[in-house]
């Protein structure tokens, strides 16, 4: 009996002290996973406070996690902004067209380079695949568009971004991934390609299209530098991420306080002594990415699957 | 039959089949015009947009002048005048300086800090910690380079947050400004990226986790392996392909790897020699100056040594046995 129980004693305790060892490990873990989760948001966080505290106050700097002075003028202004509000209009116009006509066009070209059966097919893929790797380059690819009469026109936006090529290969993996028969029982019935795509091939690749609607939106969003290089002679055609970059431009590092304020002649304000250029950045970084915020955790789950499919068949 | 009559009415069986063959494959495009309606119009699109584009490379071998426009052979040619000119030019140098160790900054940090992350939440056990830590992770990855820059800017500026912390602790008496000293602005560049996009570069990682077997974690747990071990030996071999795969992949694409956007975003003249890149050269020749030639030319230059480290990152990977591209 001793024996035994001398024997099963170390065992109990390295058995412990190894449960203690994991307890630790784990500790550490998600410590260092909540320090890691305050380093992302704090910068956020930071201009969050500054877009709600009051512009002059802002100016001795000191502001950490929570505003000093509470103040919606910042916002006031934004809102009132002519300058600002129509930017926005434009961000959001090109966001919802350019997402619809991209996520609309990549399926319809998927759907048909996964028939096996097109004759066309290999010619549409190598086509679409080789521009993977050939590029004209921005001057090129500037002069073609200027030559296109894109050059101050809101159709920039949308018309170069019409299908891209990697939408393409994820679709199509994710059509040939579909239950075999769904496609071949809908010709039996006498659907034709039309009907087959709209009727069958869209709705069951709604999980695929939201991951590609969600990147083109985003993109759509974020992007500045199609309005830089292209429209920023047009005051009406420019977005809010470009604006916010105007300001930024102008107040960067090198230029004094003086140059920033001269970023809103354009926007012809005069009330613009009531804002600091400081409380306005952080005011517009804010709206700029408010509605990346309220999307992206919905999509989660789609867009981690949609690359896994992706990945799968490249 | 048919064919066989074909044949003999005409005597090369090369040039005789061909009919039938071109005969077959215009009758079934007929019957597929529906697929055709469907596809063809977004070739056409993709040749004008994508391919069009193409042709412009002549400018890096010419003295393009825009009194011809498109007609590039009437353009005064200049062979390799303009990349000579590069090489010679210490700017240029200088540039793919900057481009090189930014590119090598995001790669290292980018590959090294996502697998090490992606490991750590791996091994958490609460899962809908680990979805909140996951879902937090990714923001900063969809926000735009401008808000990203404009964050940046905030943070740094000389009464923001950073130098406030240092006079607080008694490390300077001023602030400082960081994105005024060149020296600063690699550190800068490194820890934006790795802000922006540890969280997001960790997918991949992850959803490779996935797929090893769990029953070597618990054979490994039986033979008294810890959290470390089991991380070094089951995880980590497990997910080895998806890294060497995604190491070609980045390698080649590492000149992009030093972005545009937030080396420009950040930029000024104060730490233009550390911040200014190719393609920030290629805008500023170009589109500013109007040297479309020069700029082209760097362009060129970057899309070649792109191609040079992607099939040699793809050989070295094949010749030692590992996973490859192509």
């Amino acid at each position: 009996m001793s024996e035994i129980a001398a024997n099963r004693k170390p065992t109990i305790t390295s058995r412990s002290r190894r449960m203690s060892g994991d307890q630790v490990f784990d500790l550490f873990n998600i410590a260092f996973m909540i320090v890691l989760v305050c380093f992302t948001l704090y910068p956020f966080v930071n201009v969050l406070a500054v877009s709600l505290n009051s512009p002059a106050d802002s100016l001795k700097g000191g502001i950490y996690l929570w505003p000093r002075e509470w103040s919606i003028a910042n916002y006031q202004y934004i809102l009132k902004n002519p300058a600002i509000y129509h930017a926005t209009m434009i961000s959001v116009l090109r966001t919802v067209l350019g997402t619809a006509i991209t996520v609309f066009c990549s399926a319809m070209v998927a759907y048909t380079i996964s028939r096996e059966e097109y004759v066309l097919r290999k010619f549409v893929t190598v086509a679409f695949i080789l521009t993977m790797y050939l590029s004209g380059g921005l001057i090129p690819t500037f002069l073609v568009m200027r030559e296109l009469g894109l050059y101050g026109s809101f159709w920039i936006y949308i018309l170069p971004g019409v299908i891209g090529v990697f939408n393409l290969i994820i679709i199509r993996s994710f059509i040939y991934g579909l239950p075999d028969g769904i496609l071949e029982s809908a010709r039996i019935d006498g659907a034709g390609e039309y009907r087959t795509f709209f009727n069958i091939v869209l709705p069951l690749c709604t999980p695929v299209l939201a991951t590609i609607a969600l990147f083109t939106a985003v993109g759509q969003w974020n992007s500045w530098f199609d309005v830089f290089i292209y429209n920023s002679q047009k005051a009406n055609l420019s977005t809010l991420q470009y604006e916010l970059q105007r300001i930024l431009s102008t107040s960067s590092a090198a230029n004094s306080g003086m140059n920033a304020a001269s970023a809103f002649a354009r926007s012809g304000d005069t009330s613009a002594n009531m804002v600091t250029p400081l409380s306005i950045r952080s005011t517009m970084t804010i709206v700029a990415s408010v509605p990346i915020i309220c999307v992206y955790p919905f999509l989660q789950k789609y867009f981690v699957k949609g690359m896994m499919v992706g990945g799968v068949k490249g | 039959m048919e064919n066989q009559s074909v044949i003999s009415a005409s005597p090369s069986a090369g040039v005789s089949s061909k009919p039938t063959g071109v005969k077959l494959f215009f009758s079934k495009l007929v019957k597929q015009r529906a697929l055709v309606v469907m596809s063809i119009p977004f070739v056409i699109w993709l040749f004008i947009f994508s391919y069009l584009p193409l042709w412009g490379w002549t400018m890096a071998f010419q003295h393009y002048s825009p009194k011809f426009g498109f007609r590039f052979w009437e353009q005064k040619w200049a062979g390799l005048y303009h990349f000579r000119f590069l090489f010679e030019d210490e700017r240029f140098l200088r540039v793919l300086r900057n481009t090189l160790v930014m590119a090598g900054i995001n790669l290292v940090l980018g590959t090294v800090l996502a697998i090490i992350l992606a490991l750590l939440l791996n091994e958490l056990r609460q899962l809908v910690f680990k979805r909140v830590v996951q879902t937090i992770s990714y923001l900063p990855y969809f926000l735009s380079w401008v808000v990203a820059a404009s964050i940046v800017q905030n943070i740094l500026s000389p009464d923001g947050v950073l130098n406030m912390l240092l006079i607080k602790m008694g490390f300077i008496n001023d602030g400082i400004l960081f994105l005024g000293v060149g020296e600063y602005f690699w550190t800068i560049f490194g820890s934006t990226m790795v802000w922006k996009e540890i969280g997001w570069n960790t997918i991949v990682y992850l959803a490779a986790m996935t797929m090893v077997d769990p029953s070597l974690y618990e054979a490994a747990e039986i033979d008294g392996a810890g959290r470390f071990k089991r991380m070094w030996h089951i995880s980590l071999p497990g997910i080895k392909p998806v890294i060497i795969v995604l190491l070609i992949m980045n390698i080649g694409w590492l000149l992009e790897k030093s972005g545009f956007e937030l080396p420009y975003l950040l930029g000024n003249g104060l730490n233009v020699d550390y911040s200014e890149n190719i393609d920030i050269f290629v805008l500023k020749f170009g589109i500013q100056q109007g040297n479309f030639s020069l700029a082209t030319a760097a362009s060129i230059f970057k899309t070649l040594v792109s191609f040079v480290l992607l099939f040699s990152a793809n050989s070295i990977a094949k010749r030692l046995g590992e996973a490859r591209l192509f």
